[in-house]
């Protein structure tokens, strides 16, 4: 069974933030008008948080989509099972079960969660480029980043049919798709060989909050070496 | 030596029955169901138009999502959470107080009992029913039955509430049942009604001696199922690993706190009883005093459990811990957390440490205070750790909208209405335990206290004070 991984290089990411755009438009994430942003509840399965340094003169960027952490502590207080640990290391959300307590959203400690406070909309031309193999969320739900497990649906299909793995590079989100700067690196973590598990190795990778034992399946890597 | 054991009832007669259970009496106690005035219907009207506007709000509220709220995002909790704990908080009255008092045998209770347990199952209600308001999808409500994932604190809290609102409903009824008798047999008309209630009571000593046996056994139940209730509650937030939240005291803190604000609700609740009632000869001076005692003990541990809590954090002093508190103390929710300071320790201590201010008026200020420090106390938990999550990318800021302001103006309406109308239907005040006090609670105090006194073993010596 693969693990799947995501592994960010924070010294080539630029904070170009087209994989937010790739993410929003793959994922029917619904549209954040201004009055929205003022209230604080945008929408962006995978946000990009700019890090001012003082002394520095310049901006670190830090990618944030959900973390699939191995301990999720999401999956453990919801009340219905609407938030699980698939088999494959991914964290799914069951929109169609979730009653919307937002408690997964207050103990995920890297506010990775998204709530739907009203019913999402979008201007009439975009409606046509909704991305069909993904169900559009109703208010009153929670939400993530899912890995673009829809994707790995089909792959899985096709793998299954010719009788063979998953070979490496066939599965992978659309963030990772999009990076200009080939950041983002996306693959099996189970698999020895595969470039994730090799740079989770080097000594650059580190996690977010790895003290807090949630074992994140996403990991970065430093840029000062 | 075998003599003196007998003497001792012989010497009781002489000592005690300066007061008789009279008609008069009975009449006095079922003066609320007998009488419909003006003050009740006003209240009705008064009551029931704000229940009506938070109908409206709530409508509103499910018709366009909870937008309509000050919620946002890392703030996903906010006052209908608050409200949550604050009114599982003043369920605390009833049972748990009622269910000490009786097993101390303190002969006092005897008119209090029944106007704290009312209180605790209403209110029960309208905690489970703020969790419901805060729901994204209260049409699928029901998914915590038939999906129940039990590693979750609040599939722990569904269970327990559950249990404690049975057995405190039981609690509730049990002693009910001979005053029902009283009804049944007092007013015809009604009999439909009181008949099937009264489960053919008529006071033979059998039936007397079942009852009083239930009621010991169900105060007994009903004592760790109460404590249960409130540390589930807080193991909501003290399960999950949010600073200031994940502590370890929040279980014993949130039952301290519940029971403190639980008392203070049911002072306010016995003075407007008193008053709207008539009932000035039976809710006494010392009642108010002893309860005043009893809420003056909770307001030091209350300050106690909130030192600790509070110096323990700071003295860590990790950043994700201390932005939480430093939000708390000298940030945007310092004014509330002060005013709960004032509201839940200096007035109370002010007023209930001295004689002369412990009396009615005394404790019903101390009492208010208390209630709404004790609301803010929930606020300054809830928020100020949502505000500012562990990682501090996303800072956020609550202030209620007014949907989540009239949920709350509402509930409390709807639950003092649904007081008002208890006392309607059956008697406040437990008459066939106030006769019980007068014919047979002096004799035994007497004996008693004689039994603790240099002498021979004797019998009828039940443990507890008067």
């Amino acid at each position: 069974m693969s693990k799947w991984g995501m592994v960010i290089d924070l010294a080539a990411c630029t904070g170009c933030s087209s994989c937010t755009v790739a993410c929003k438009s793959e994922n029917n994430v619904p549209l954040s008008d201004p009055t929205d942003i003022e209230a604080s509840r945008s929408f962006s399965w995978l946000q990009i948080m700019k890090i001012e340094e003082e002394g520095h003169g310049r901006a670190r960027y830090l990618p944030r989509p959900c973390m699939h952490c191995d301990h999720p502590l999401c999956v453990l207080v919801c009340p219905v099972e609407a938030t699980r640990l698939d088999k494959d290391g991914i964290v799914s959300q069951i929109y169609d079960r979730c009653i919307g307590c937002r408690y997964c959203t207050n103990n995920c400690p890297y506010t990775a969660k998204y709530f739907n406070w009203h019913t999402p909309v979008w201007p009439e031309e975009m409606m046509q480029g909704l991305n069909p193999d993904v169900s559009i969320r109703p208010k009153g739900v929670v939400e993530k980043c899912t890995f673009c497990h829809h994707r790995l649906q089909s792959v899985t299909d096709q793998a299954g049919a010719e009788k063979r793995e998953i070979r490496e590079g066939e599965f992978s989100p659309a963030c990772k798709e999009v990076c200009p700067t080939q950041a983002i690196h996306f693959g099996d973590l189970e698999d020895p060989n595969s470039t994730v598990s090799k740079l989770a190795g080097t000594n650059r990778a580190f996690k977010e909050l790895e003290d807090l034992g949630t074992e994140p399946k996403v990991i970065y890597l430093r840029e000062d070496f | 030596m075998p003599d003196t054991p007998a003497a001792v009832p012989v010497e009781a007669e002489t000592r005690t029955r300066k007061v008789k259970f009279t008609q008069q009496m009975e009449d006095d106690l079922l003066l609320s169901i007998r009488e419909r005035g003006r003050g009740f219907k006003l209240t009705v009207a008064i009551l029931g138009s704000i229940v009506l506007w938070a109908v409206f709000a709530y409508i509103y509220q499910l018709r366009n999502g909870m937008g309509v709220t000050g919620l946002n995002r890392p703030v996903y909790w906010g006052v209908y959470i608050c409200n949550f704990v604050f009114f599982i908080g003043i369920s605390h009255a009833g049972t748990l107080i009622s269910a000490i008092l009786r097993m101390c045998n303190a002969e006092w209770r005897r008119p209090i009992t029944r106007s704290a347990e009312v209180i605790t199952v209403m209110v029960l209600f309208f905690g489970v029913l703020n969790v419901v308001f805060d729901l994204g999808r209260p049409d699928r409500a029901l998914n915590i039955v038939t999906s129940a994932q039990f590693s979750s604190p609040l599939l722990w809290d569904v269970t327990s509430i559950t249990v404690y609102f049975l057995s405190s409903t039981t609690y509730l009824y049990l002693p009910l049942i001979p005053d029902i008798a009283i009804l049944r047999d007092r007013f015809p008309k009604a009999r439909w009604f009181y008949g099937p209630l009264a489960l053919g009571w008529s006071g033979t000593d059998k039936q007397k001696h079942r009852l009083e046996k239930l009621i010991g056994i169900m105060a007994i139940i009903v004592l760790p199922v109460a404590v249960s209730v409130h540390t589930v509650v807080s193991w909501v937030f003290a399960m999950t690993v949010q600073p200031l939240w994940h502590s370890t005291i929040f279980g014993p803190y949130f039952v301290v706190g519940a029971i403190f604000s639980g008392i203070a609700a049911l002072i306010i609740a016995m003075a407007l009883l008193r008053k709207a009632y008539k009932l000035e000869n039976y809710l006494k001076q010392v009642h108010f005093d002893y309860l005043g005692r009893l809420l003056l003990v909770m307001t030091a541990l209350w300050f106690y459990f909130t030192f600790a809590e509070h110096l323990t954090a700071y003295y860590g002093g990790e950043p994700a811990h201390m932005a939480v508190l430093m939000e708390k103390v000298t940030g945007r929710y310092a004014p509330m957390f002060w005013t709960m300071v004032v509201c839940c320790f200096i007035i109370p201590m002010a007023l209930l440490t001295r004689s002369k201010t412990r009396n009615v008026k005394g404790t019903v200020i101390a009492s208010i205070t208390i209630t709404i420090g004790m609301w803010l106390e929930r606020f300054t938990i809830v928020v100020p750790t949502l505000v500012n999550p562990r990682l501090p990318y996303q800072r956020g800021l609550y202030t209620p909208s007014w949907v989540e302001w009239s949920m709350l103006a509402g509930c409390m309406a709807m639950f003092i209405l649904m007081y008002v109308l208890f006392t309607k239907i059956f008697p406040i005040i437990s008459i066939w335990e106030v006769k019980e006090g007068i014919e047979e609670g002096s004799d035994d105090t007497y004996d008693r206290v004689v039994s603790y006194l240099p002498g021979p073993e004797g019998k009828g010596t039940e443990a507890g004070g008067a």
